[in-house]
Order: structure tokens, then C-alpha cells, then sequence
């Protein structure tokens, strides 16, 4: 006696099913992807996109991922924009200079957070400074370079570090604050302009 | 296998992400195309990040090989 049997969807057989059709794209030629010559081959049909982060916050844990992702952007041979801001542009002042500003506000606030990378601060777990001091005895342990050193890789790696116009006027910083190296201060349509071309954004 | 003839080493032992592909991006740079890098790394992510790097630079990855903790990675500069 025969049952009929209705046909039933399985979603593993029908995904299973699929990629065994895959197996037909195994006789196209190979990719474009290994070796010298090929390489060039590729270089000429992809053009990689630059990398624009945004560098907003002074946190210590922050700063340190922004830098390790432009470092390593720019080992990548990808052009890099760092564009520095309100709290991250008090990173990019010179650690030897300990109170900016021209006015008793602008003093005040760069006497309260110490600028400079090598005098940040962490958002949690600060502990007055118990947090970090424990963070740069780890770092050092497992090798992790810190933010200092992946800063000074990434400028000789060619990363552009590009400061706000509009954050260096209301803290009252000077082009002599800042470290070596830094590019003309620019504005919000700067960063709005580059993300509409060619730039992947990244707000840390 | 065949030995290919490296002109540095790039000693990235004990270093954590990202500094074995800052620093083999700062050697490699100084090599003429066609010139070989010798890497040595720690790090057991250095596995994947240097293919990737290899992958977006165009540099070619002509051996990989690992001995005991240390990863080993020859470079050449197109």
C-alpha cells in the first residue's frame, strides 16, 4: 500500500542543495589573487577606499583602538585620516605641555584632564589612575605597544591626524600645543566631504 | 623545499596585534620589489593578519610554517 506523502521543506537539505551547485563555479579559472604579477593585475582593478576615523572621545581604552586601527590602516597601505575633535583633540597636544588655553576656563578644563597621549584616562575603572597604571603594566607584559608608540608608527606610517578647527578655538589651543606632524585644522564639511568619496567612517 | 634567500629578519617575538604588521609594513617598505622579508612573530592572530595584509598590500606571502610558539612568514615585495 502506498502512502502519499506530502513533499516536505527542509531548510538544511534546500541550503545543502545550493551549495552543491556552488561546486560547478570549482571549473571556472582560478581567481586573480596570489603572486607578483597577479597582484599588480589586482592592484590595477581595485582601488582600496581610505579610512577616516574620527577620533572624538580622550578615554584612554578609546584612544588606544583608534590608534591601533590607524596604525595598522596605514601599514595596510590605506590611505588614513584621523580627524581629532573635542576630547580627542587634547590627545594630540604635546605630553611635555601641561596647561593650555587662553582664558581661565580653558585653563581650568586642561588642568582638570591632563592633555597629551601618554596622560589619558580611563572612562571606567579610573580609580585615580590606579586603572591605567594597571592597563600599562598589562600592555607592556603582553607586548601591546602603547598608545604613544602606535601613535609615532602610525605617523611614520603616513597617517594624516587632522584637528578640528572649531575644537582647537573653544579650548583655546595653539599650533605650538600640538604634537609634530599634524595637518592643517579643518571643519565638519571636511569630514562630511571625504565620507560622501571615498572614505570608510569610524566615530571612536 | 626551496630556500629563499631573505635579506632581514623582522623580529616581532613578544609583540602583540598590531605591531607585527606595523613593523613588517615599515621593513618591507624599505625593500626592493622582488626583495624577501623574514618575520618572526608571536602572536597566534599574526596567522590570519598576515595573509590579510598580504592580501590588501598585493606583497606576496611565500612561506608560513610554525615551530613550537613562534610563527614564521616569508614576504616578498612585489
Amino acid at each position: 500500500m502506498t502512502v502519499a506523502t506530502r513533499p516536505t521543506f527542509d531548510p538544511l537539505a534546500e541550503a545543502i542543495g545550493a551549495l552543491e551547485g556552488l561546486s560547478d563555479l570549482a571549473d571556472l579559472p582560478e581567481l586573480p589573487l596570489a603572486g607578483p604579477e597577479r597582484a599588480s593585475a589586482v592592484d590595477d582593478a581595485k582601488k582600496l577606499k581610505d579610512i577616516l576615523i574620527i577620533d572624538y572621545s580622550g578615554d584612554l581604552e578609546k584612544v588606544w583602538a583608534a590608534l591601533i586601527l590607524a596604525s595598522t590602516s596605514g601599514a595596510m597601505g590605506v590611505r588614513t585620516r584621523v580627524f581629532v575633535t573635542f576630547w580627542g583633540l587634547q590627545v594630540f597636544v604635546k605630553d611635555s605641555v601641561r596647561i593650555t588655553g587662553q582664558n581661565w576656563m580653558q585653563k581650568m578644563l586642561s588642568a582638570m584632564q591632563r592633555p597629551g597621549v601618554s596622560h589619558r584616562k580611563l572612562s571606567k575603572m579610573n580609580f585615580l589612575g590606579m586603572g591605567p597604571w594597571m592597563m600599562g603594566r598589562l600592555a607592556k607584559q603582553y607586548g601591546v605597544a602603547s598608545p604613544r608608540e602606535l601613535l609615532e608608527a602610525a605617523q611614520a606610517l603616513g597617517v594624516e591626524f587632522i584637528p578640528c578647527q572649531m575644537t582647537m578655538d573653544m579650548f583655546g589651543l595653539k599650533a605650538s600645543d600640538m604634537i609634530e606632524g599634524m595637518g592643517e585644522p579643518a571643519g565638519a564639511a571636511t569630514v562630511i566631504g571625504l565620507m560622501t568619496e571615498n572614505s570608510i567612517p569610524l566615530f571612536i | 623545499m626551496p630556500v629563499i634567500e631573505t635579506s632581514q629578519t623582522i623580529d616581532a617575538r613578544g609583540l602583540s596585534c598590531p605591531m607585527p604588521i606595523v613593523k613588517t609594513a615599515q621593513a618591507v617598505r624599505t625593500l626592493a620589489s622582488g626583495a624577501a622579508v623574514e618575520l618572526l612573530a608571536t602572536d597566534p592572530g599574526s596567522t590570519k593578519d598576515v595573509a590579510a595584509w598580504c592580501r590588501v598590500t598585493g606583497h606576496e606571502l611565500l612561506e608560513q610554517s610554525v615551530e613550537g610558539t613562534v610563527f614564521r612568514f616569508v614576504i616578498r615585495r612585489k
